[in-house]
């Protein structure tokens, strides 16, 4: 396990993609080429909201060069009465949200695709569709889609009975609530809104599907998960599973918005008609307009304390878009929010809102930033309310070990305390600060998870190694699984190849997604191991007519141990590798596991802002991420994740928001208006990386992505306060709110 | 498929007749740093790109017989950067010219692809205002002279007649103590479009302003010469109550609109703040600081 004697395992060992990615040899979806290879391109709904009476293909169809056109009538249909669950989806929306079924839901719902020679004759005919639409009125923001007479989305969706653009809720109860508020000396309720934010990954979605003569389909795209691809193409062209082999390319990002598919289930159909292959690249327009963010939200939080700073009581409800169809994620947003706290009595309650925008996908933590950002908003106004540190108010609260939290679960071994001690003990805490700057913290919480995920170590004949395992790299799996087959073994970690298989040539995997993959890779990979030194062992054992149990392994050579030891000279990897087709064949072994035993993950963060009070520029100046990751098995590869979610989270609460106009279309589908941190906004962010290793993990591991993007909207909002004397509560405190909130103020003054 | 025709004359003439030649359909390129953009999105089509890298006048940097400088309308802001006394003369012209996106588009775009891509926010138009730089312009019927600030025509369009190109910018001699600075507002730090920008040239005597103009950019349809802004600054110390006086005339002299970039409200209060911040930067500079 962890410790002091470990040489690969919590090394940043250099990274096995990193030459490719420099040199621009890496190969992403939109790499990929076929001989025959035509071009498909998506007709997109006009109108945010509108009942699509016929669709007329025939003047595309007709124009030379057009070879296929496919329409929702391609794609299979899946009763609206009926869930067809997969993972976070229902194949129920996802047939409606690749392609618009009844209704444009969205302006850039796709309502047809064409298949041409090139880009441009796809284009060009894609013009020529012609769709009858009635137009409806239209419900963006979530006051909108809940009015008493907000146009309904779905009429098969009821509320208390009545069509509804509330398509669920969730709750979480722990105690009572009411007799907790009874026993407060202060109550704090104050509500929240933030705004929906892309993942903004750099790489478009792109894919290029062959489906041959004979059925046999073959997909190359970048997603978070190989065999989520193969299944949900499956399931929304009817081809078979085993007839699907889905290749996992290069990815240049995700965060979450990979998790799902939009363009594979559109080609695969349009590539069966023209019975070529057919590539799809999206613009960022498209990536913009018509790919998930993730929820905006509305959350009223109320939490109540006695004098001495313990908490007896909380509550909250967080309202979430889910965009056009349903699935926001409400789990992460109510679960989360109080999950670093021991109280006693919690509620929490959450909506989620179907409107006329896109279909939100997985962003890191998916809900549980939103949560955070109304929960450790209000517990910075509490600790000023109570003349407590705002840290020492958390440290009084931290769940540990054995806390009974609301969203089921009993904590294990678990370090938010440690967390939080961390930061209370940093220098960042006590440097001073200047004119118009400010300090703020904040806590964040993630479930992490397990899973399925399989696994095959192969021992090559010049006693080298390859792994292969089944989920795409986007935080540095592969390196962290060298590591730790290097550690395993006791050879240089330059001698495992770390490959991520597709879904012909490795067991099923589970997505990338919700830190997990680590973990659960790391186990099935050590389980592979040890079976491949067992084998190692028995083989060594045979050559010498020893026992099997008379053997150890370490250093990369087997021993004789026991009686034998010294008998025999150490036999290395290489020279067992040589032997192996003499003495039983080759060396390798597989494991698929359902993996459990993943532990959450806690973090607390302080950020230090500066103010340009003329123009509204809010600047983040120092920023410090203590995080719980349980075993850092490639520390640059942590802080990587560590800086990346403060990074995105600077944006989310500075300056990040979608501006729709008067049509109900986003104004800004663009890098240059969607205004995403650039490097030189954010000084260097400094990580403190704290290990409670997981005991149910054989490295200790908890997963690391998504908590760093849980605590930066409250820490940067509660910095801002320090700075100003004003409380933002709603997202994003870009610089004409922030002027406007300053005029105020010192009109109020005057 | 759609066609589209490529020429590099070398000429200014050859420029001239297959621009005129084309008679709409055709479009100047520069840097491209707007051009392809704009080709890409969509948003133009043109059948005839006349490229005019390869034209000499077009390219130059010249000292004028009057001890001004002759800039040609496509030198990229890279080239400019490397010129031994322009950026030491007009730094405003320099820093707001190479503002422009990154080092690679800097390395490519030009003042004259700047000012005619009609932009309210270009960057480097304010401070060619302020400096009182002046377009020269060829075409079918020969040469012209328009002040800078009469280029522009609104958003996308300027004063250009069909078939004319912009060859270079002349800048006057400087008297001593003078200098120049361009600030812009944008919510990030780099790649970012001006919400608000402000050009200021200055002579100073001592401490007395003698000469000054003003010019804000993203504040209204064109770029603005704000001439009560400078009137404001001109005799004064640039004391307080000039540059209070100087920024009202800037906000005043505001005509923007609510869009994504910013809001009515948030400019016009902008325009003040910069017009205070970016005349400092110029004084300090024409004190010799
Ligand atoms: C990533 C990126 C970042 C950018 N950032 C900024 C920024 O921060 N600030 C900013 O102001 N701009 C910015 N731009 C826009 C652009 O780079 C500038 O406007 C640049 O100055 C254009 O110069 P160019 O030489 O590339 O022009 P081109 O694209 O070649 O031409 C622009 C337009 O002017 C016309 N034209 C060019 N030269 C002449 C001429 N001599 N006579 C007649 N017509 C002519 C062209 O036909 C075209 O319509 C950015 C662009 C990109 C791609």
């Amino acid at each position: 396990m962890s410790d002091m004697t470990n040489k690969w395992i919590g090394t940043s060992t250099v990274r096995p993609d990193g030459v490719d990615k420099v040199v621009g040899r890496a190969q992403y979806a939109a790499d990929a080429t076929m001989p025959g290879m035509i071009w498909g391109k998506v007709l997109r709904s006009p109108h945010p909201h509108a009942v699509i009476r016929s669709i007329d293909t025939s003047k595309a169809e007709a124009l030379p060069g057009v070879k296929s056109v496919v329409t929702a009538k391609d794609i299979v249909d899946f009763s609206v009465g009926t869930p067809v669950p997969l993972g976070i989806q229902d194949m129920r929306w996802m047939c409606r949200n690749v392609m618009a079924r009844e209704k444009a839901l969205f302006h850039g719902h796709p309502v047809a695709a064409v298949a041409a020679m090139s880009a441009d004759i796809a284009a060009k005919a894609c013009e020529l569709i012609e769709v009858d639409y009635e137009v409806l009125p239209w419900a963006i923001e979530i006051e909108d889609a809940i009015a008493p007479d907000a146009p309904i989305l779905h009429d098969f969706i009821k509320f208390e009975g009545k069509p509804s653009n509330i398509a669920g809720t969730l709750e979480h109860k722990l105690g009572d609530i009411e007799a907790g508020f009874e026993q407060a000396d202060v109550i704090v309720e104050r509500s929240f809104d933030t705004r929906p934010v892309h993942q903004g990954y750099i790489e478009p979605h792109a894919c290029l599907v062959s489906v041959a003569a004979d059925g046999k389909t073959t997909i190359w795209s970048s997603s978070q998960g190989q065999f989520m691809v193969r299944a949900m193409t499956a399931f929304l062209t009817g081809i078979p599973q085993s007839d699907i082999r889905a290749i996992p390319a290069e990815i240049g990002g995700g965060f979450g918005g990979k998790t799902i598919i939009y363009l594979e289930p559109v080609a695969a159909m349009l590539s069966k008609k023209a019975g070529r292959p057919v590539k799809m690249v999206m613009t960022r327009e498209e990536v913009m307009r018509a790919t998930g963010p993730t929820s905006g939200a509305k959350s009223t939080v109320k939490i109540g304390a006695k004098k001495d700073g313990t908490i007896v009581s909380a509550q909250a409800t967080h309202y979430l878009q889910a965009g056009a169809f349903p699935g926001s994620p409400i789990r992460g947003a109510c679960g989360c929010c109080f999950a670093p706290y021991d109280i006693p009595n919690v509620y929490t309650l959450g909506y989620d809102v179907v409107s006329n925008r896109s279909k939100v996908a997985a962003y890191r933590a998916p809900g549980s930033p939103i949560g955070a950002f109304a929960v450790e908003s209000t517990m910075d106004e509490l600790a000023e309310q109570l003349g407590i540190d705002p840290l020492e108010l958390r440290l009084k609260n931290a769940a540990k070990q054995g806390t009974k939290a609301a969203h089921g679960p009993v904590y294990p071994v678990m370090g938010y305390a440690e967390t939080v001690k961390a930061a209370l003990a940093h220098d960042h805490y006590k440097a001073p600060l200047g004119k118009f700057q400010g300090r703020g913290v904040a806590s964040g919480y993630w479930f992490n998870a397990g899973g399925e995920s399989s696994a095959q170590v192969n021992i090559t004949e010049d006693g080298n190694v390859v792994v292969t395992t089944g989920h795409p790299d986007i935080g540095g799996s592969r390196a962290s699984i060298a590591n730790i087959t290097a550690e395993l073994l006791g050879i240089d970690y330059r001698r495992v190849s770390v490959l991520i298989g597709d879904t012909a040539t490795i067991g099923y995997s589970n997505l990338t997604g919700g830190s997990r993959v680590l973990f659960a890779s790391a186990m099935v990979v050590t389980q592979s191991t040890e079976k491949v030194i067992e084998t190692l062992k028995g083989l060594a054992a045979k050559i010498w007519g020893i026992p099997a149990d008379a053997v150890t392994w370490s250093d990369g050579a087997a021993r004789p141990a026991g009686d034998n030891a010294g008998k025999f000279e150490p036999l290395t990897l290489e020279e067992l590798a040589a032997k192996a087709n003499m003495t039983g064949g080759p060396i390798g072994a597989g494991t698929q596991l359902n993996t459990t035993g993943a532990e959450g993950g806690f973090a607390t963060h302080i950020c230090d802002v500066e103010v340009d009070v003329d123009l509204g520029i809010v600047r983040v100046i120092r920023y410090t991420s203590f995080q719980d990751v349980g075993k850092a098995v490639h520390p640059a590869y942590v802080e990587g994740q560590m800086q990346g979610g403060a990074v995105q989270g600077i944006g989310w609460a500075l300056n990040e928001e979608y501006i729709y106009n008067k049509d109900g279309k986003v104004d800004n589908p663009g890098f240059l208006d969607y205004r995403m941190p650039v490097c030189s906004d954010v000084p260097m962010l400094d990580n403190v990386i704290i290990e409670v290793p997981n005991p149910l993990h054989p490295q200790g591991v908890r997963g690391v992505g998504e908590v760093p993007l849980v605590p930066p909207l409250a820490a940067i909002r509660n910095a801002v306060y320090n700075a100003l004397g004003i409380r933002f509560n709603s997202l994003p405190m870009s610089p004409p709110r922030v002027l406007e909130k300053l005029d105020a103020m010192k009109q109020a003054a005057e | 498929m759609t066609e589209i025709q490529y020429v590099a004359p070398s000429t200014l003439d050859e420029a001239i007749s297959a621009y005129a030649a084309a008679s709409g359909a055709a479009r100047i390129m520069a840097g491209g740093t707007d051009l392809l953009v704009q080709m890409r999105s969509g948003m133009v089509k043109p059948g005839l790109i006349v490229d005019i890298k390869k034209v000499a006048e077009l390219n130059a940097i010249e000292q004028t017989p009057e001890g001004g400088f002759r800039i040609g309308a496509a030198v990229p802001g890279a080239v400019l950067e490397e010129h031994p006394t322009f950026g030491k003369v007009w730094p405003g012209v320099l820093e707001g010219l190479n503002l422009i996106g990154s080092t690679q588009v800097q390395g490519r775009a030009s003042a004259g692809g700047n000012l005619c891509n009609g932009s309210p926010a270009a960057d480097s138009v304010p401070a060619l205002v302020a400096a009182g730089a002046i377009a020269n312009i060829k075409g079918p019927n020969g040469t012209r002279e328009l002040p800078v600030e009469k280029v522009p025509a609104g958003p996308g369009k300027t004063n250009l007649a069909p078939g004319e190109i912009l060859v270079s910018f002349t800048f006057p001699a400087r008297p001593k103590g003078s200098s120049d600075a361009y600030l812009r507002m944008i919510p990030r730090t780099e790649m970012d479009i001006a919400v608000v920008g402000c050009g200021v040239s200055l002579t100073m005597e001592g401490d007395t302003c003698t000469a000054a103009r003003v010019s804000l950019g993203a504040v209204a349809p064109t770029v603005l010469l704000v001439e009560d802004a400078a009137k404001a600054l001109i005799g004064s110390k640039l004391d307080d109550a000039a540059l209070e006086k100087a920024a009202a005339a800037c906000s005043a002299a505001c005509n923007p609109i609510n869009d994504k970039r910013g809001t009515i409200a948030y400019r016009t209060k902008v325009a003040g703040v910069l017009l205070k911040r970016t005349t400092a930067i110029a004084a300090d500079r024409a004190k010799g600081g």
